[in-house]
């Protein structure tokens, strides 16, 4: 065995997207209503929701993230806001806090697989679902956006640390690493 | 001598010759030799110095059991010590040298250490050398140092990286022999999601070598057939030459992988650590051959009985011409006739049982070779390799009956099934008896969360130790009868050895631990297993006594007049073998060896002369170095800057945290000391936030931005624990509350706009009023500043007046960065957190973590004014009334100015009359912050000082470190400003 398969993961820092944090009870209709308001929908647990309005993301039991294009994020945020007043909600626009990452190539679960606990074997881990695990040593999120493409976000001051760790396991790989 | 067969050898190719040294001598092996066997292959029988006495040493074992043959590889950055040559796998050009010889490894002054060992017993060292006291220091201590020891550190960092690897599997098959590839087509064959692996490069184990039977097949066709039908299966993954190396809780396992094609500074990581959490763990892992207790049993050219065996099969390489076997089991007479199929020579098979027969007797008997039944090893003959064997009845008291000539001996005492995996992470084992060995029991092994056992071992792990048995046990078919006969459990050669005999009986040869030493320990009153391994160090260091345990406890049991399971064992610890500590890093070295967070505008810091300080894994400006500046110059600048004209501070590391929900105001009642529910929107209010026991842990601005929203500002250290705080009382304690909380940390750039021009200099940038009449001090409003959204608070951390201005982080640059370009002929000046700090030290105001300490009630810090006397509980209340902290005598925060006007040292202490009943000088108060104040040309302190604020005026001493006094003067702690006139301009 151990054929040197050298092959690099291409990984790329993406610019700033549209983000919204949504802290709800998410099993009430309220919720469910405040999404489906702005053409939004409720994602199961641990996926992603796509509609033409954008993503919605599972992050807990009481917590979604939504993504839409940047420029949509202020004016969506409000007219979340305000269409959930005098509901036991929080939304806030988070799009600076986060830097992203795409994560792409044949050995792009490899990579990954170097650094964050996630069973990322392929029928483990497939687009649709989102993980929220740590990369290395920060926090991060990430799911699939093709069947060898990854999408990643972390906090924005550690997005270089991020990015070098990412270089770092993009690197090497050999048949040893089948997943 | 050791040579090597023209013939044979399963794992070398004659075709790839490779050179590499040996202690700067050339040699040369084969690709598929390990440094091992091919020093061996040119006989190279002195392999190192033992750990006291300096003896020779050669190699005793084939694998990762090996005691002995520790080399250092390598050099400069790629120095590794310690490395067992039995599992070293030859490269060309490799570099290795024996450890612990001094001068040279052929002429070795310590060896004289052998000559005084009468005088270097177990325990030595706590008996000898306990007095005079200096003489440890100066004289036994250097000179244990230079004679004992193993590898040396090394003295540059790894020049290799090396990575971690996370897996998932149902079943996790630790060991590739006949067991675990039975296990794992069991486990294939059910449909789990199997992970095999085995840490020698080749499948099988020892079958293939020993030539067993296995299910009516050769074990070579058998293991190739299980090997292809597991590869075929999608769910199985299978991979040698990767080591399970730790089981621990809740399924997760660790196991270490030398990267394929790796070399020494090539850009490819050296090696991998697989992470894997399993459901299920089957340890396959096989069994260690035990040495036998005769005199000289360490003299080299005496090695176990498996390894001659393995040695020959996988590379054609003898110990020696002439080859005694001795042996308390069937086992070794496998040796015998590999050696004597091999052409070589053995005079005789000395096995210390009574008469006994099996086919592998009858096998030996009819090549002809000599067995002596009911005799042992008197003494070995021979200094630095065998000359020969000194032969007595084993149940004698070692009278010698004859001498054999030969060059080398190859012994077995007896198989222990390799249990550390099992045993690593709480299984129990059983004492068999008939086998004499430990094997694990299946009643008390290791369970998983839900109470069941997790961990199981398989085939010899599991006591089964002939191939049709460990293949049956894998697979859970009866288990077939023993062709072999009994071993006879012998712990000393001959049973009644004298003590001359015994002081030259090696248990434990890594840690030159004797028979006698066990005994001696027994004496002594060392009865626990655990104490007598520390006293006399048998079963430590880098092979954890794989090859001396049972033997050790055995003679420990028979010294206290114990059977083996009464004395136990010492306890099973991961990693099976050492791991290297870079791949425990992983990833983690350089810059990434821990995160490193960043502000929007890190990179301006970094190119306009920032000096960084740590602040949490923040990195933040200490101050900004112009040209020809010292730091201290810059600090001085910076402050004046801010005093005179306006200086900007990058704040975007403090923890801002959104508290809402209708019992948000509730819960922040509970929170902060201060009342927060009747703060009005539009408002900010400093707050203070208690632990539970009553201790100051976090300050900061509260701002409430709507009717059920509050901003919170922490520490920037802070902002994760106490958001972590407010999520646990709100998940554990508040639960029904109805409140959400959520860290705008990262979303928020925040700038400190600061000193006297600060508002003319906003005003330009435009978009908001922010006059004294249109925002007063402690309001917040929102809109925006130069085209930028953003919430400006007008709060002062400086005495100064002062805003701060949140953006979105994307463009916090850019604001910055017009505030600079704005501020030019305003005297604009960015500063540090050590302008901050001198700043804040100028006007009292107390900073987390210098007046604080985690013992510091805000009571004491004269901060009764943060705290609400109206609310019936906050976090703290409780504690802050206990006598303790309602103490008058507790020390409390006050101004400490010195008379001469010099700076105190912080964290001095103050003294007064008189010792404490420990004999130390009585104290009564110490230096939490102190600087110079470049504003009032002086030092000035903050300190806690027993009754302080009743003392003001009075002047305490402070002692210096290497003598000397400091005097300092009690006063208020606000130095600058104390009517508070320039922050409300």
């Amino acid at each position: 065995m151990a054929e040197h398969t050298v092959a690099i993961t291409r990984v790329e820092r993406l610019p700033q997207g549209g983000m919204i944090t949504l802290r709800a009870d998410l099993e009430a209709q309220e919720a469910v209503d405040l999404l489906g308001m702005v053409g939004l929908a409720m994602p199961e647990m641990r996926r992603i929701a796509d509609t033409e309005a954008g993503q919605v993301a599972w992050m807990s039991p009481d917590e979604l993230l939504i993504l839409c294009p940047p420029e949509r994020a202020a004016a969506l945020a409000a007219q979340m806001a305000e269409a959930c007043a005098g509901e036991h909600m929080l939304v806030a626009e988070v799009s600076d806090a986060r830097a992203r990452f795409a994560i792409a190539g044949p050995t792009s679960r490899q990579t990954l697989a170097k650094l964050c606990p996630v069973d990322l074997a392929p029928g483990r881990f497939e687009p649709g679902e989102i993980r929220r695990t740590r990369l290395a040593q920060v926090a991060c999120a990430l799911w699939m956006t093709g069947p060898e493409a990854f999408e990643l976000i972390c906090f924005r001051s550690v997005a270089d640390y991020a990015e070098t760790a990412l270089n770092t396991a993009a690197t090497q790989f050999d048949a040893g690493m089948s997943l | 001598m050791a040579h090597r067969l023209d013939t044979g050898g399963r794992l070398i190719d004659r075709a790839a010759p490779m050179d590499f040294s040996f202690n700067g001598k050339g040699f040369r092996g084969f690709a598929g030799d390990t440094l091992a066997s091919a020093l061996l292959a040119s006989d190279q029988m002195l392999m190192g110095r033992s750990f006291k006495y300096h003896r020779p040493r050669g190699v005793v074992a084939r694998g990762h059991e090996e005691p002995n043959a520790l080399m250092n590889i390598g050099a400069g950055p790629f120095f590794e010590p310690n490395q067992r040559a039995t599992v070293t796998p030859l490269t060309e050009g490799l570099e290795a040298e024996s450890q612990n010889h001094w001068p040279s490894l052929e002429t070795d002054a310590g060896a004289v250490n052998g000559l005084l060992s009468r005088f270097l017993p177990a325990g030595f060292y706590y008996k000898t050398f306990i007095h005079p006291r200096p003489a440890w220091k100066h004289l036994f201590e250097p000179f244990i140092r230079q004679s004992a020891g193993l590898g040396r550190a090394p003295k540059e960092p790894d020049g290799d990286r090396y990575e971690h690897f996370y897996r998932f599997c149902d079943v996790l098959i630790a060991g590739g022999g006949i067991a675990g590839l039975q296990a794992a087509l069991k486990a294939g064959e059910s449909g789990a999601r199997v992970l095999l692996l085995e840490q020698a490069p080749v499948w099988g184990g020892r079958a293939a070598i020993d030539g067993d039977d296995v299910d009516g097949q050769p074990a070579a066709d058998w293991i190739a057939g299980a090997v292809a039908r597991l590869e075929a299966m999608p769910n199985v993954a299978l991979h040698t030459g990767v080591m399970v190396s730790g089981v621990y809780d809740h399924g997760y396992v660790l196991a270490a992988q030398p990267v394929p094609g790796h070399r020494p500074g090539s850009s490819t990581s050296r090696e991998r650590l697989w992470r894997i959490r399993t459901d299920w763990v089957e340890v396959a892992a096989g069994a260690i051959e035990r040495p036998l207790s005769f005199a000289g049993n360490d003299i080299p050219g005496v090695m176990l009985a498996g390894a001659v065996r393995d040695y020959l099969a996988d590379f054609a390489v003898v110990a020696g011409a002439r080859t005694v076997v001795v042996t308390n089991n069937d086992d070794a007479y496998r040796t015998a006739l590999a050696l004597h199929a091999a052409g070589q020579a053995v005079p005789a098979i000395i096995d210390a049982r009574a008469e006994t027969d099996s086919p592998l007797i009858a096998a030996v008997r009819e090549a002809g070779l000599r067995i002596a039944f009911g005799t042992g090893i008197a003494q070995v003959v021979g200094g630095k390799r065998v000359t020969g064997v000194r032969l007595c009845p084993q149940s004698g008291d070692g009278t010698m009956t004859e001498e054999i000539r030969c060059d080398a001996v190859a012994m077995s005492g007896g198989w222990s099934p390799a249990v550390h995996l099992f045993s690593q992470c709480g299984g129990k084992l059983t004492w068999d008896a008939d086998q004499a060995f430990f094997r694990p029991d299946p009643e008390r092994a290791p369970m998983s969360v839900d109470g069941t056992p997790f961990v199981f071992a398989v085939g010899a792990a599991n006591g089964h130790l002939e191939s049709a048995a460990a293949q049956a046990d894998a697979a859970g078919t009866p288990i077939p009868a023993a062709t072999e006969a009994l071993i006879a459990p012998v712990w000393r050669m001959p049973a009644q050895a004298p003590v001359k005999l015994r002081e030259k009986t090696w248990l434990d040869f890594q840690n030159d631990v004797k028979v006698s030493d066990v005994q001696l320990a027994a004496r002594e009153g060392f009865e626990s297993v655990e104490h007598a391994k520390r006293y006399t160090t048998l079963g430590m260091a880098t092979d954890q006594g794989k090859l001396s345990n049972v033997n050790g406890l055995a003679v420990l049991g028979d010294a206290l007049g114990r059977e083996i399971p009464q004395v136990g064992t010492t306890t099973f610890r991961p990693p099976y073998v050492p791991l290297n500590m870079g791949s425990i890093a992983g990833e983690a070295r350089g810059p990434i060896f821990q995160p490193l967070r960043k502000t929007p505008m890190d990179a301006w810091h970094e190119s306009h002369g920032a000096h960084w300080e740590p602040v949490g894994h923040w990195r933040r400006p200490y101050c900004f170095q112009r040209s020809g500046e010292s730091m201290e110059d810059a600090v001085a600048r910076e402050i004046l800057s801010v005093r005179r004209e306006v200086g900007l501070l990058d704040a975007s590391t403090l923890g801002k945290i959104l508290v809402k929900g209708p019992d948000a105001g509730r819960f922040l009642d509970m929170l902060y000391t201060n009342m927060m529910s009747t703060l009005a929107p539009g408002r900010c209010r400093y707050g203070l936030m208690c632990s539970e026991n009553g201790f100051l842990m976090d300050d900061g601005v509260v701002a409430r931005i709507d009717d059920d929203t509050w901003l919170c500002h922490t520490t920037t250290g802070g902002a994760d624990n106490i958001h972590g705080h407010m999520e646990d009382w709100l998940q554990t304690e508040w639960w029904d509350w109805k409140v959400w909380t959520q860290n705008l940390t990262e979303q928020f750039a925040q700038i400190a706009v600061v000193g006297p021009n600060a508002r003319t200099l906003l005003e330009r940038l435009g978009g908001m009023d922010l006059s004294a009449e249109a925002l007063p001090f402690m309001r917040w409003a929102e809109g925006e500043i130069a085209g930028i959204p953003a919430r400006v608070f007008r709060i002062s951390f400086s005495g100064e007046l002062s805003y701060e201005i949140a953006v979105p982080a994307g463009r916090g640059l850019e604001l910055w960065e017009r505030l600079v370009a704005e501020g030019a002929d305003l005297g604009v000046a960015p500063y540090g957190t050590e302008a901050l700090h001198v700043l804040r030290a100028e006007k009292g105001f107390i900073m987390i973590g210098d007046e604080t300490d985690g013992t510091v009630i805000p009571q004491d810090l004269g901060l009764d004014w943060a705290i609400s006397k109206k609310k019936t509980d906050y976090l703290g209340k409780a504690a802050q009334a206990r006598a303790h902290m309602t103490d008058p005598e507790r020390w409390k925060l006050v101004g400490l100015e010195t008379l001469d006007g010099t700076v105190l040292p912080d964290g001095a202490y103050a003294v007064t009359e008189g010792n404490n009943e420990l004999g130390q000088r009585n104290m009564i108060g110490r230096v939490t912050s102190s600087y110079r104040s470049p504003t009032l040309e002086r030092g000035i302190a903050m300190g806690l000082v027993q009754r302080g604020p009743e003392r003001m005026g009075e002047v305490l001493d402070f002692p210096l470190i290497g003598g000397g006094v400091t005097k300092a003067r009690i006063a208020s702690p606000v130095f600058y400003d104390p009517e508070g006139e320039r922050l409300h301009g």
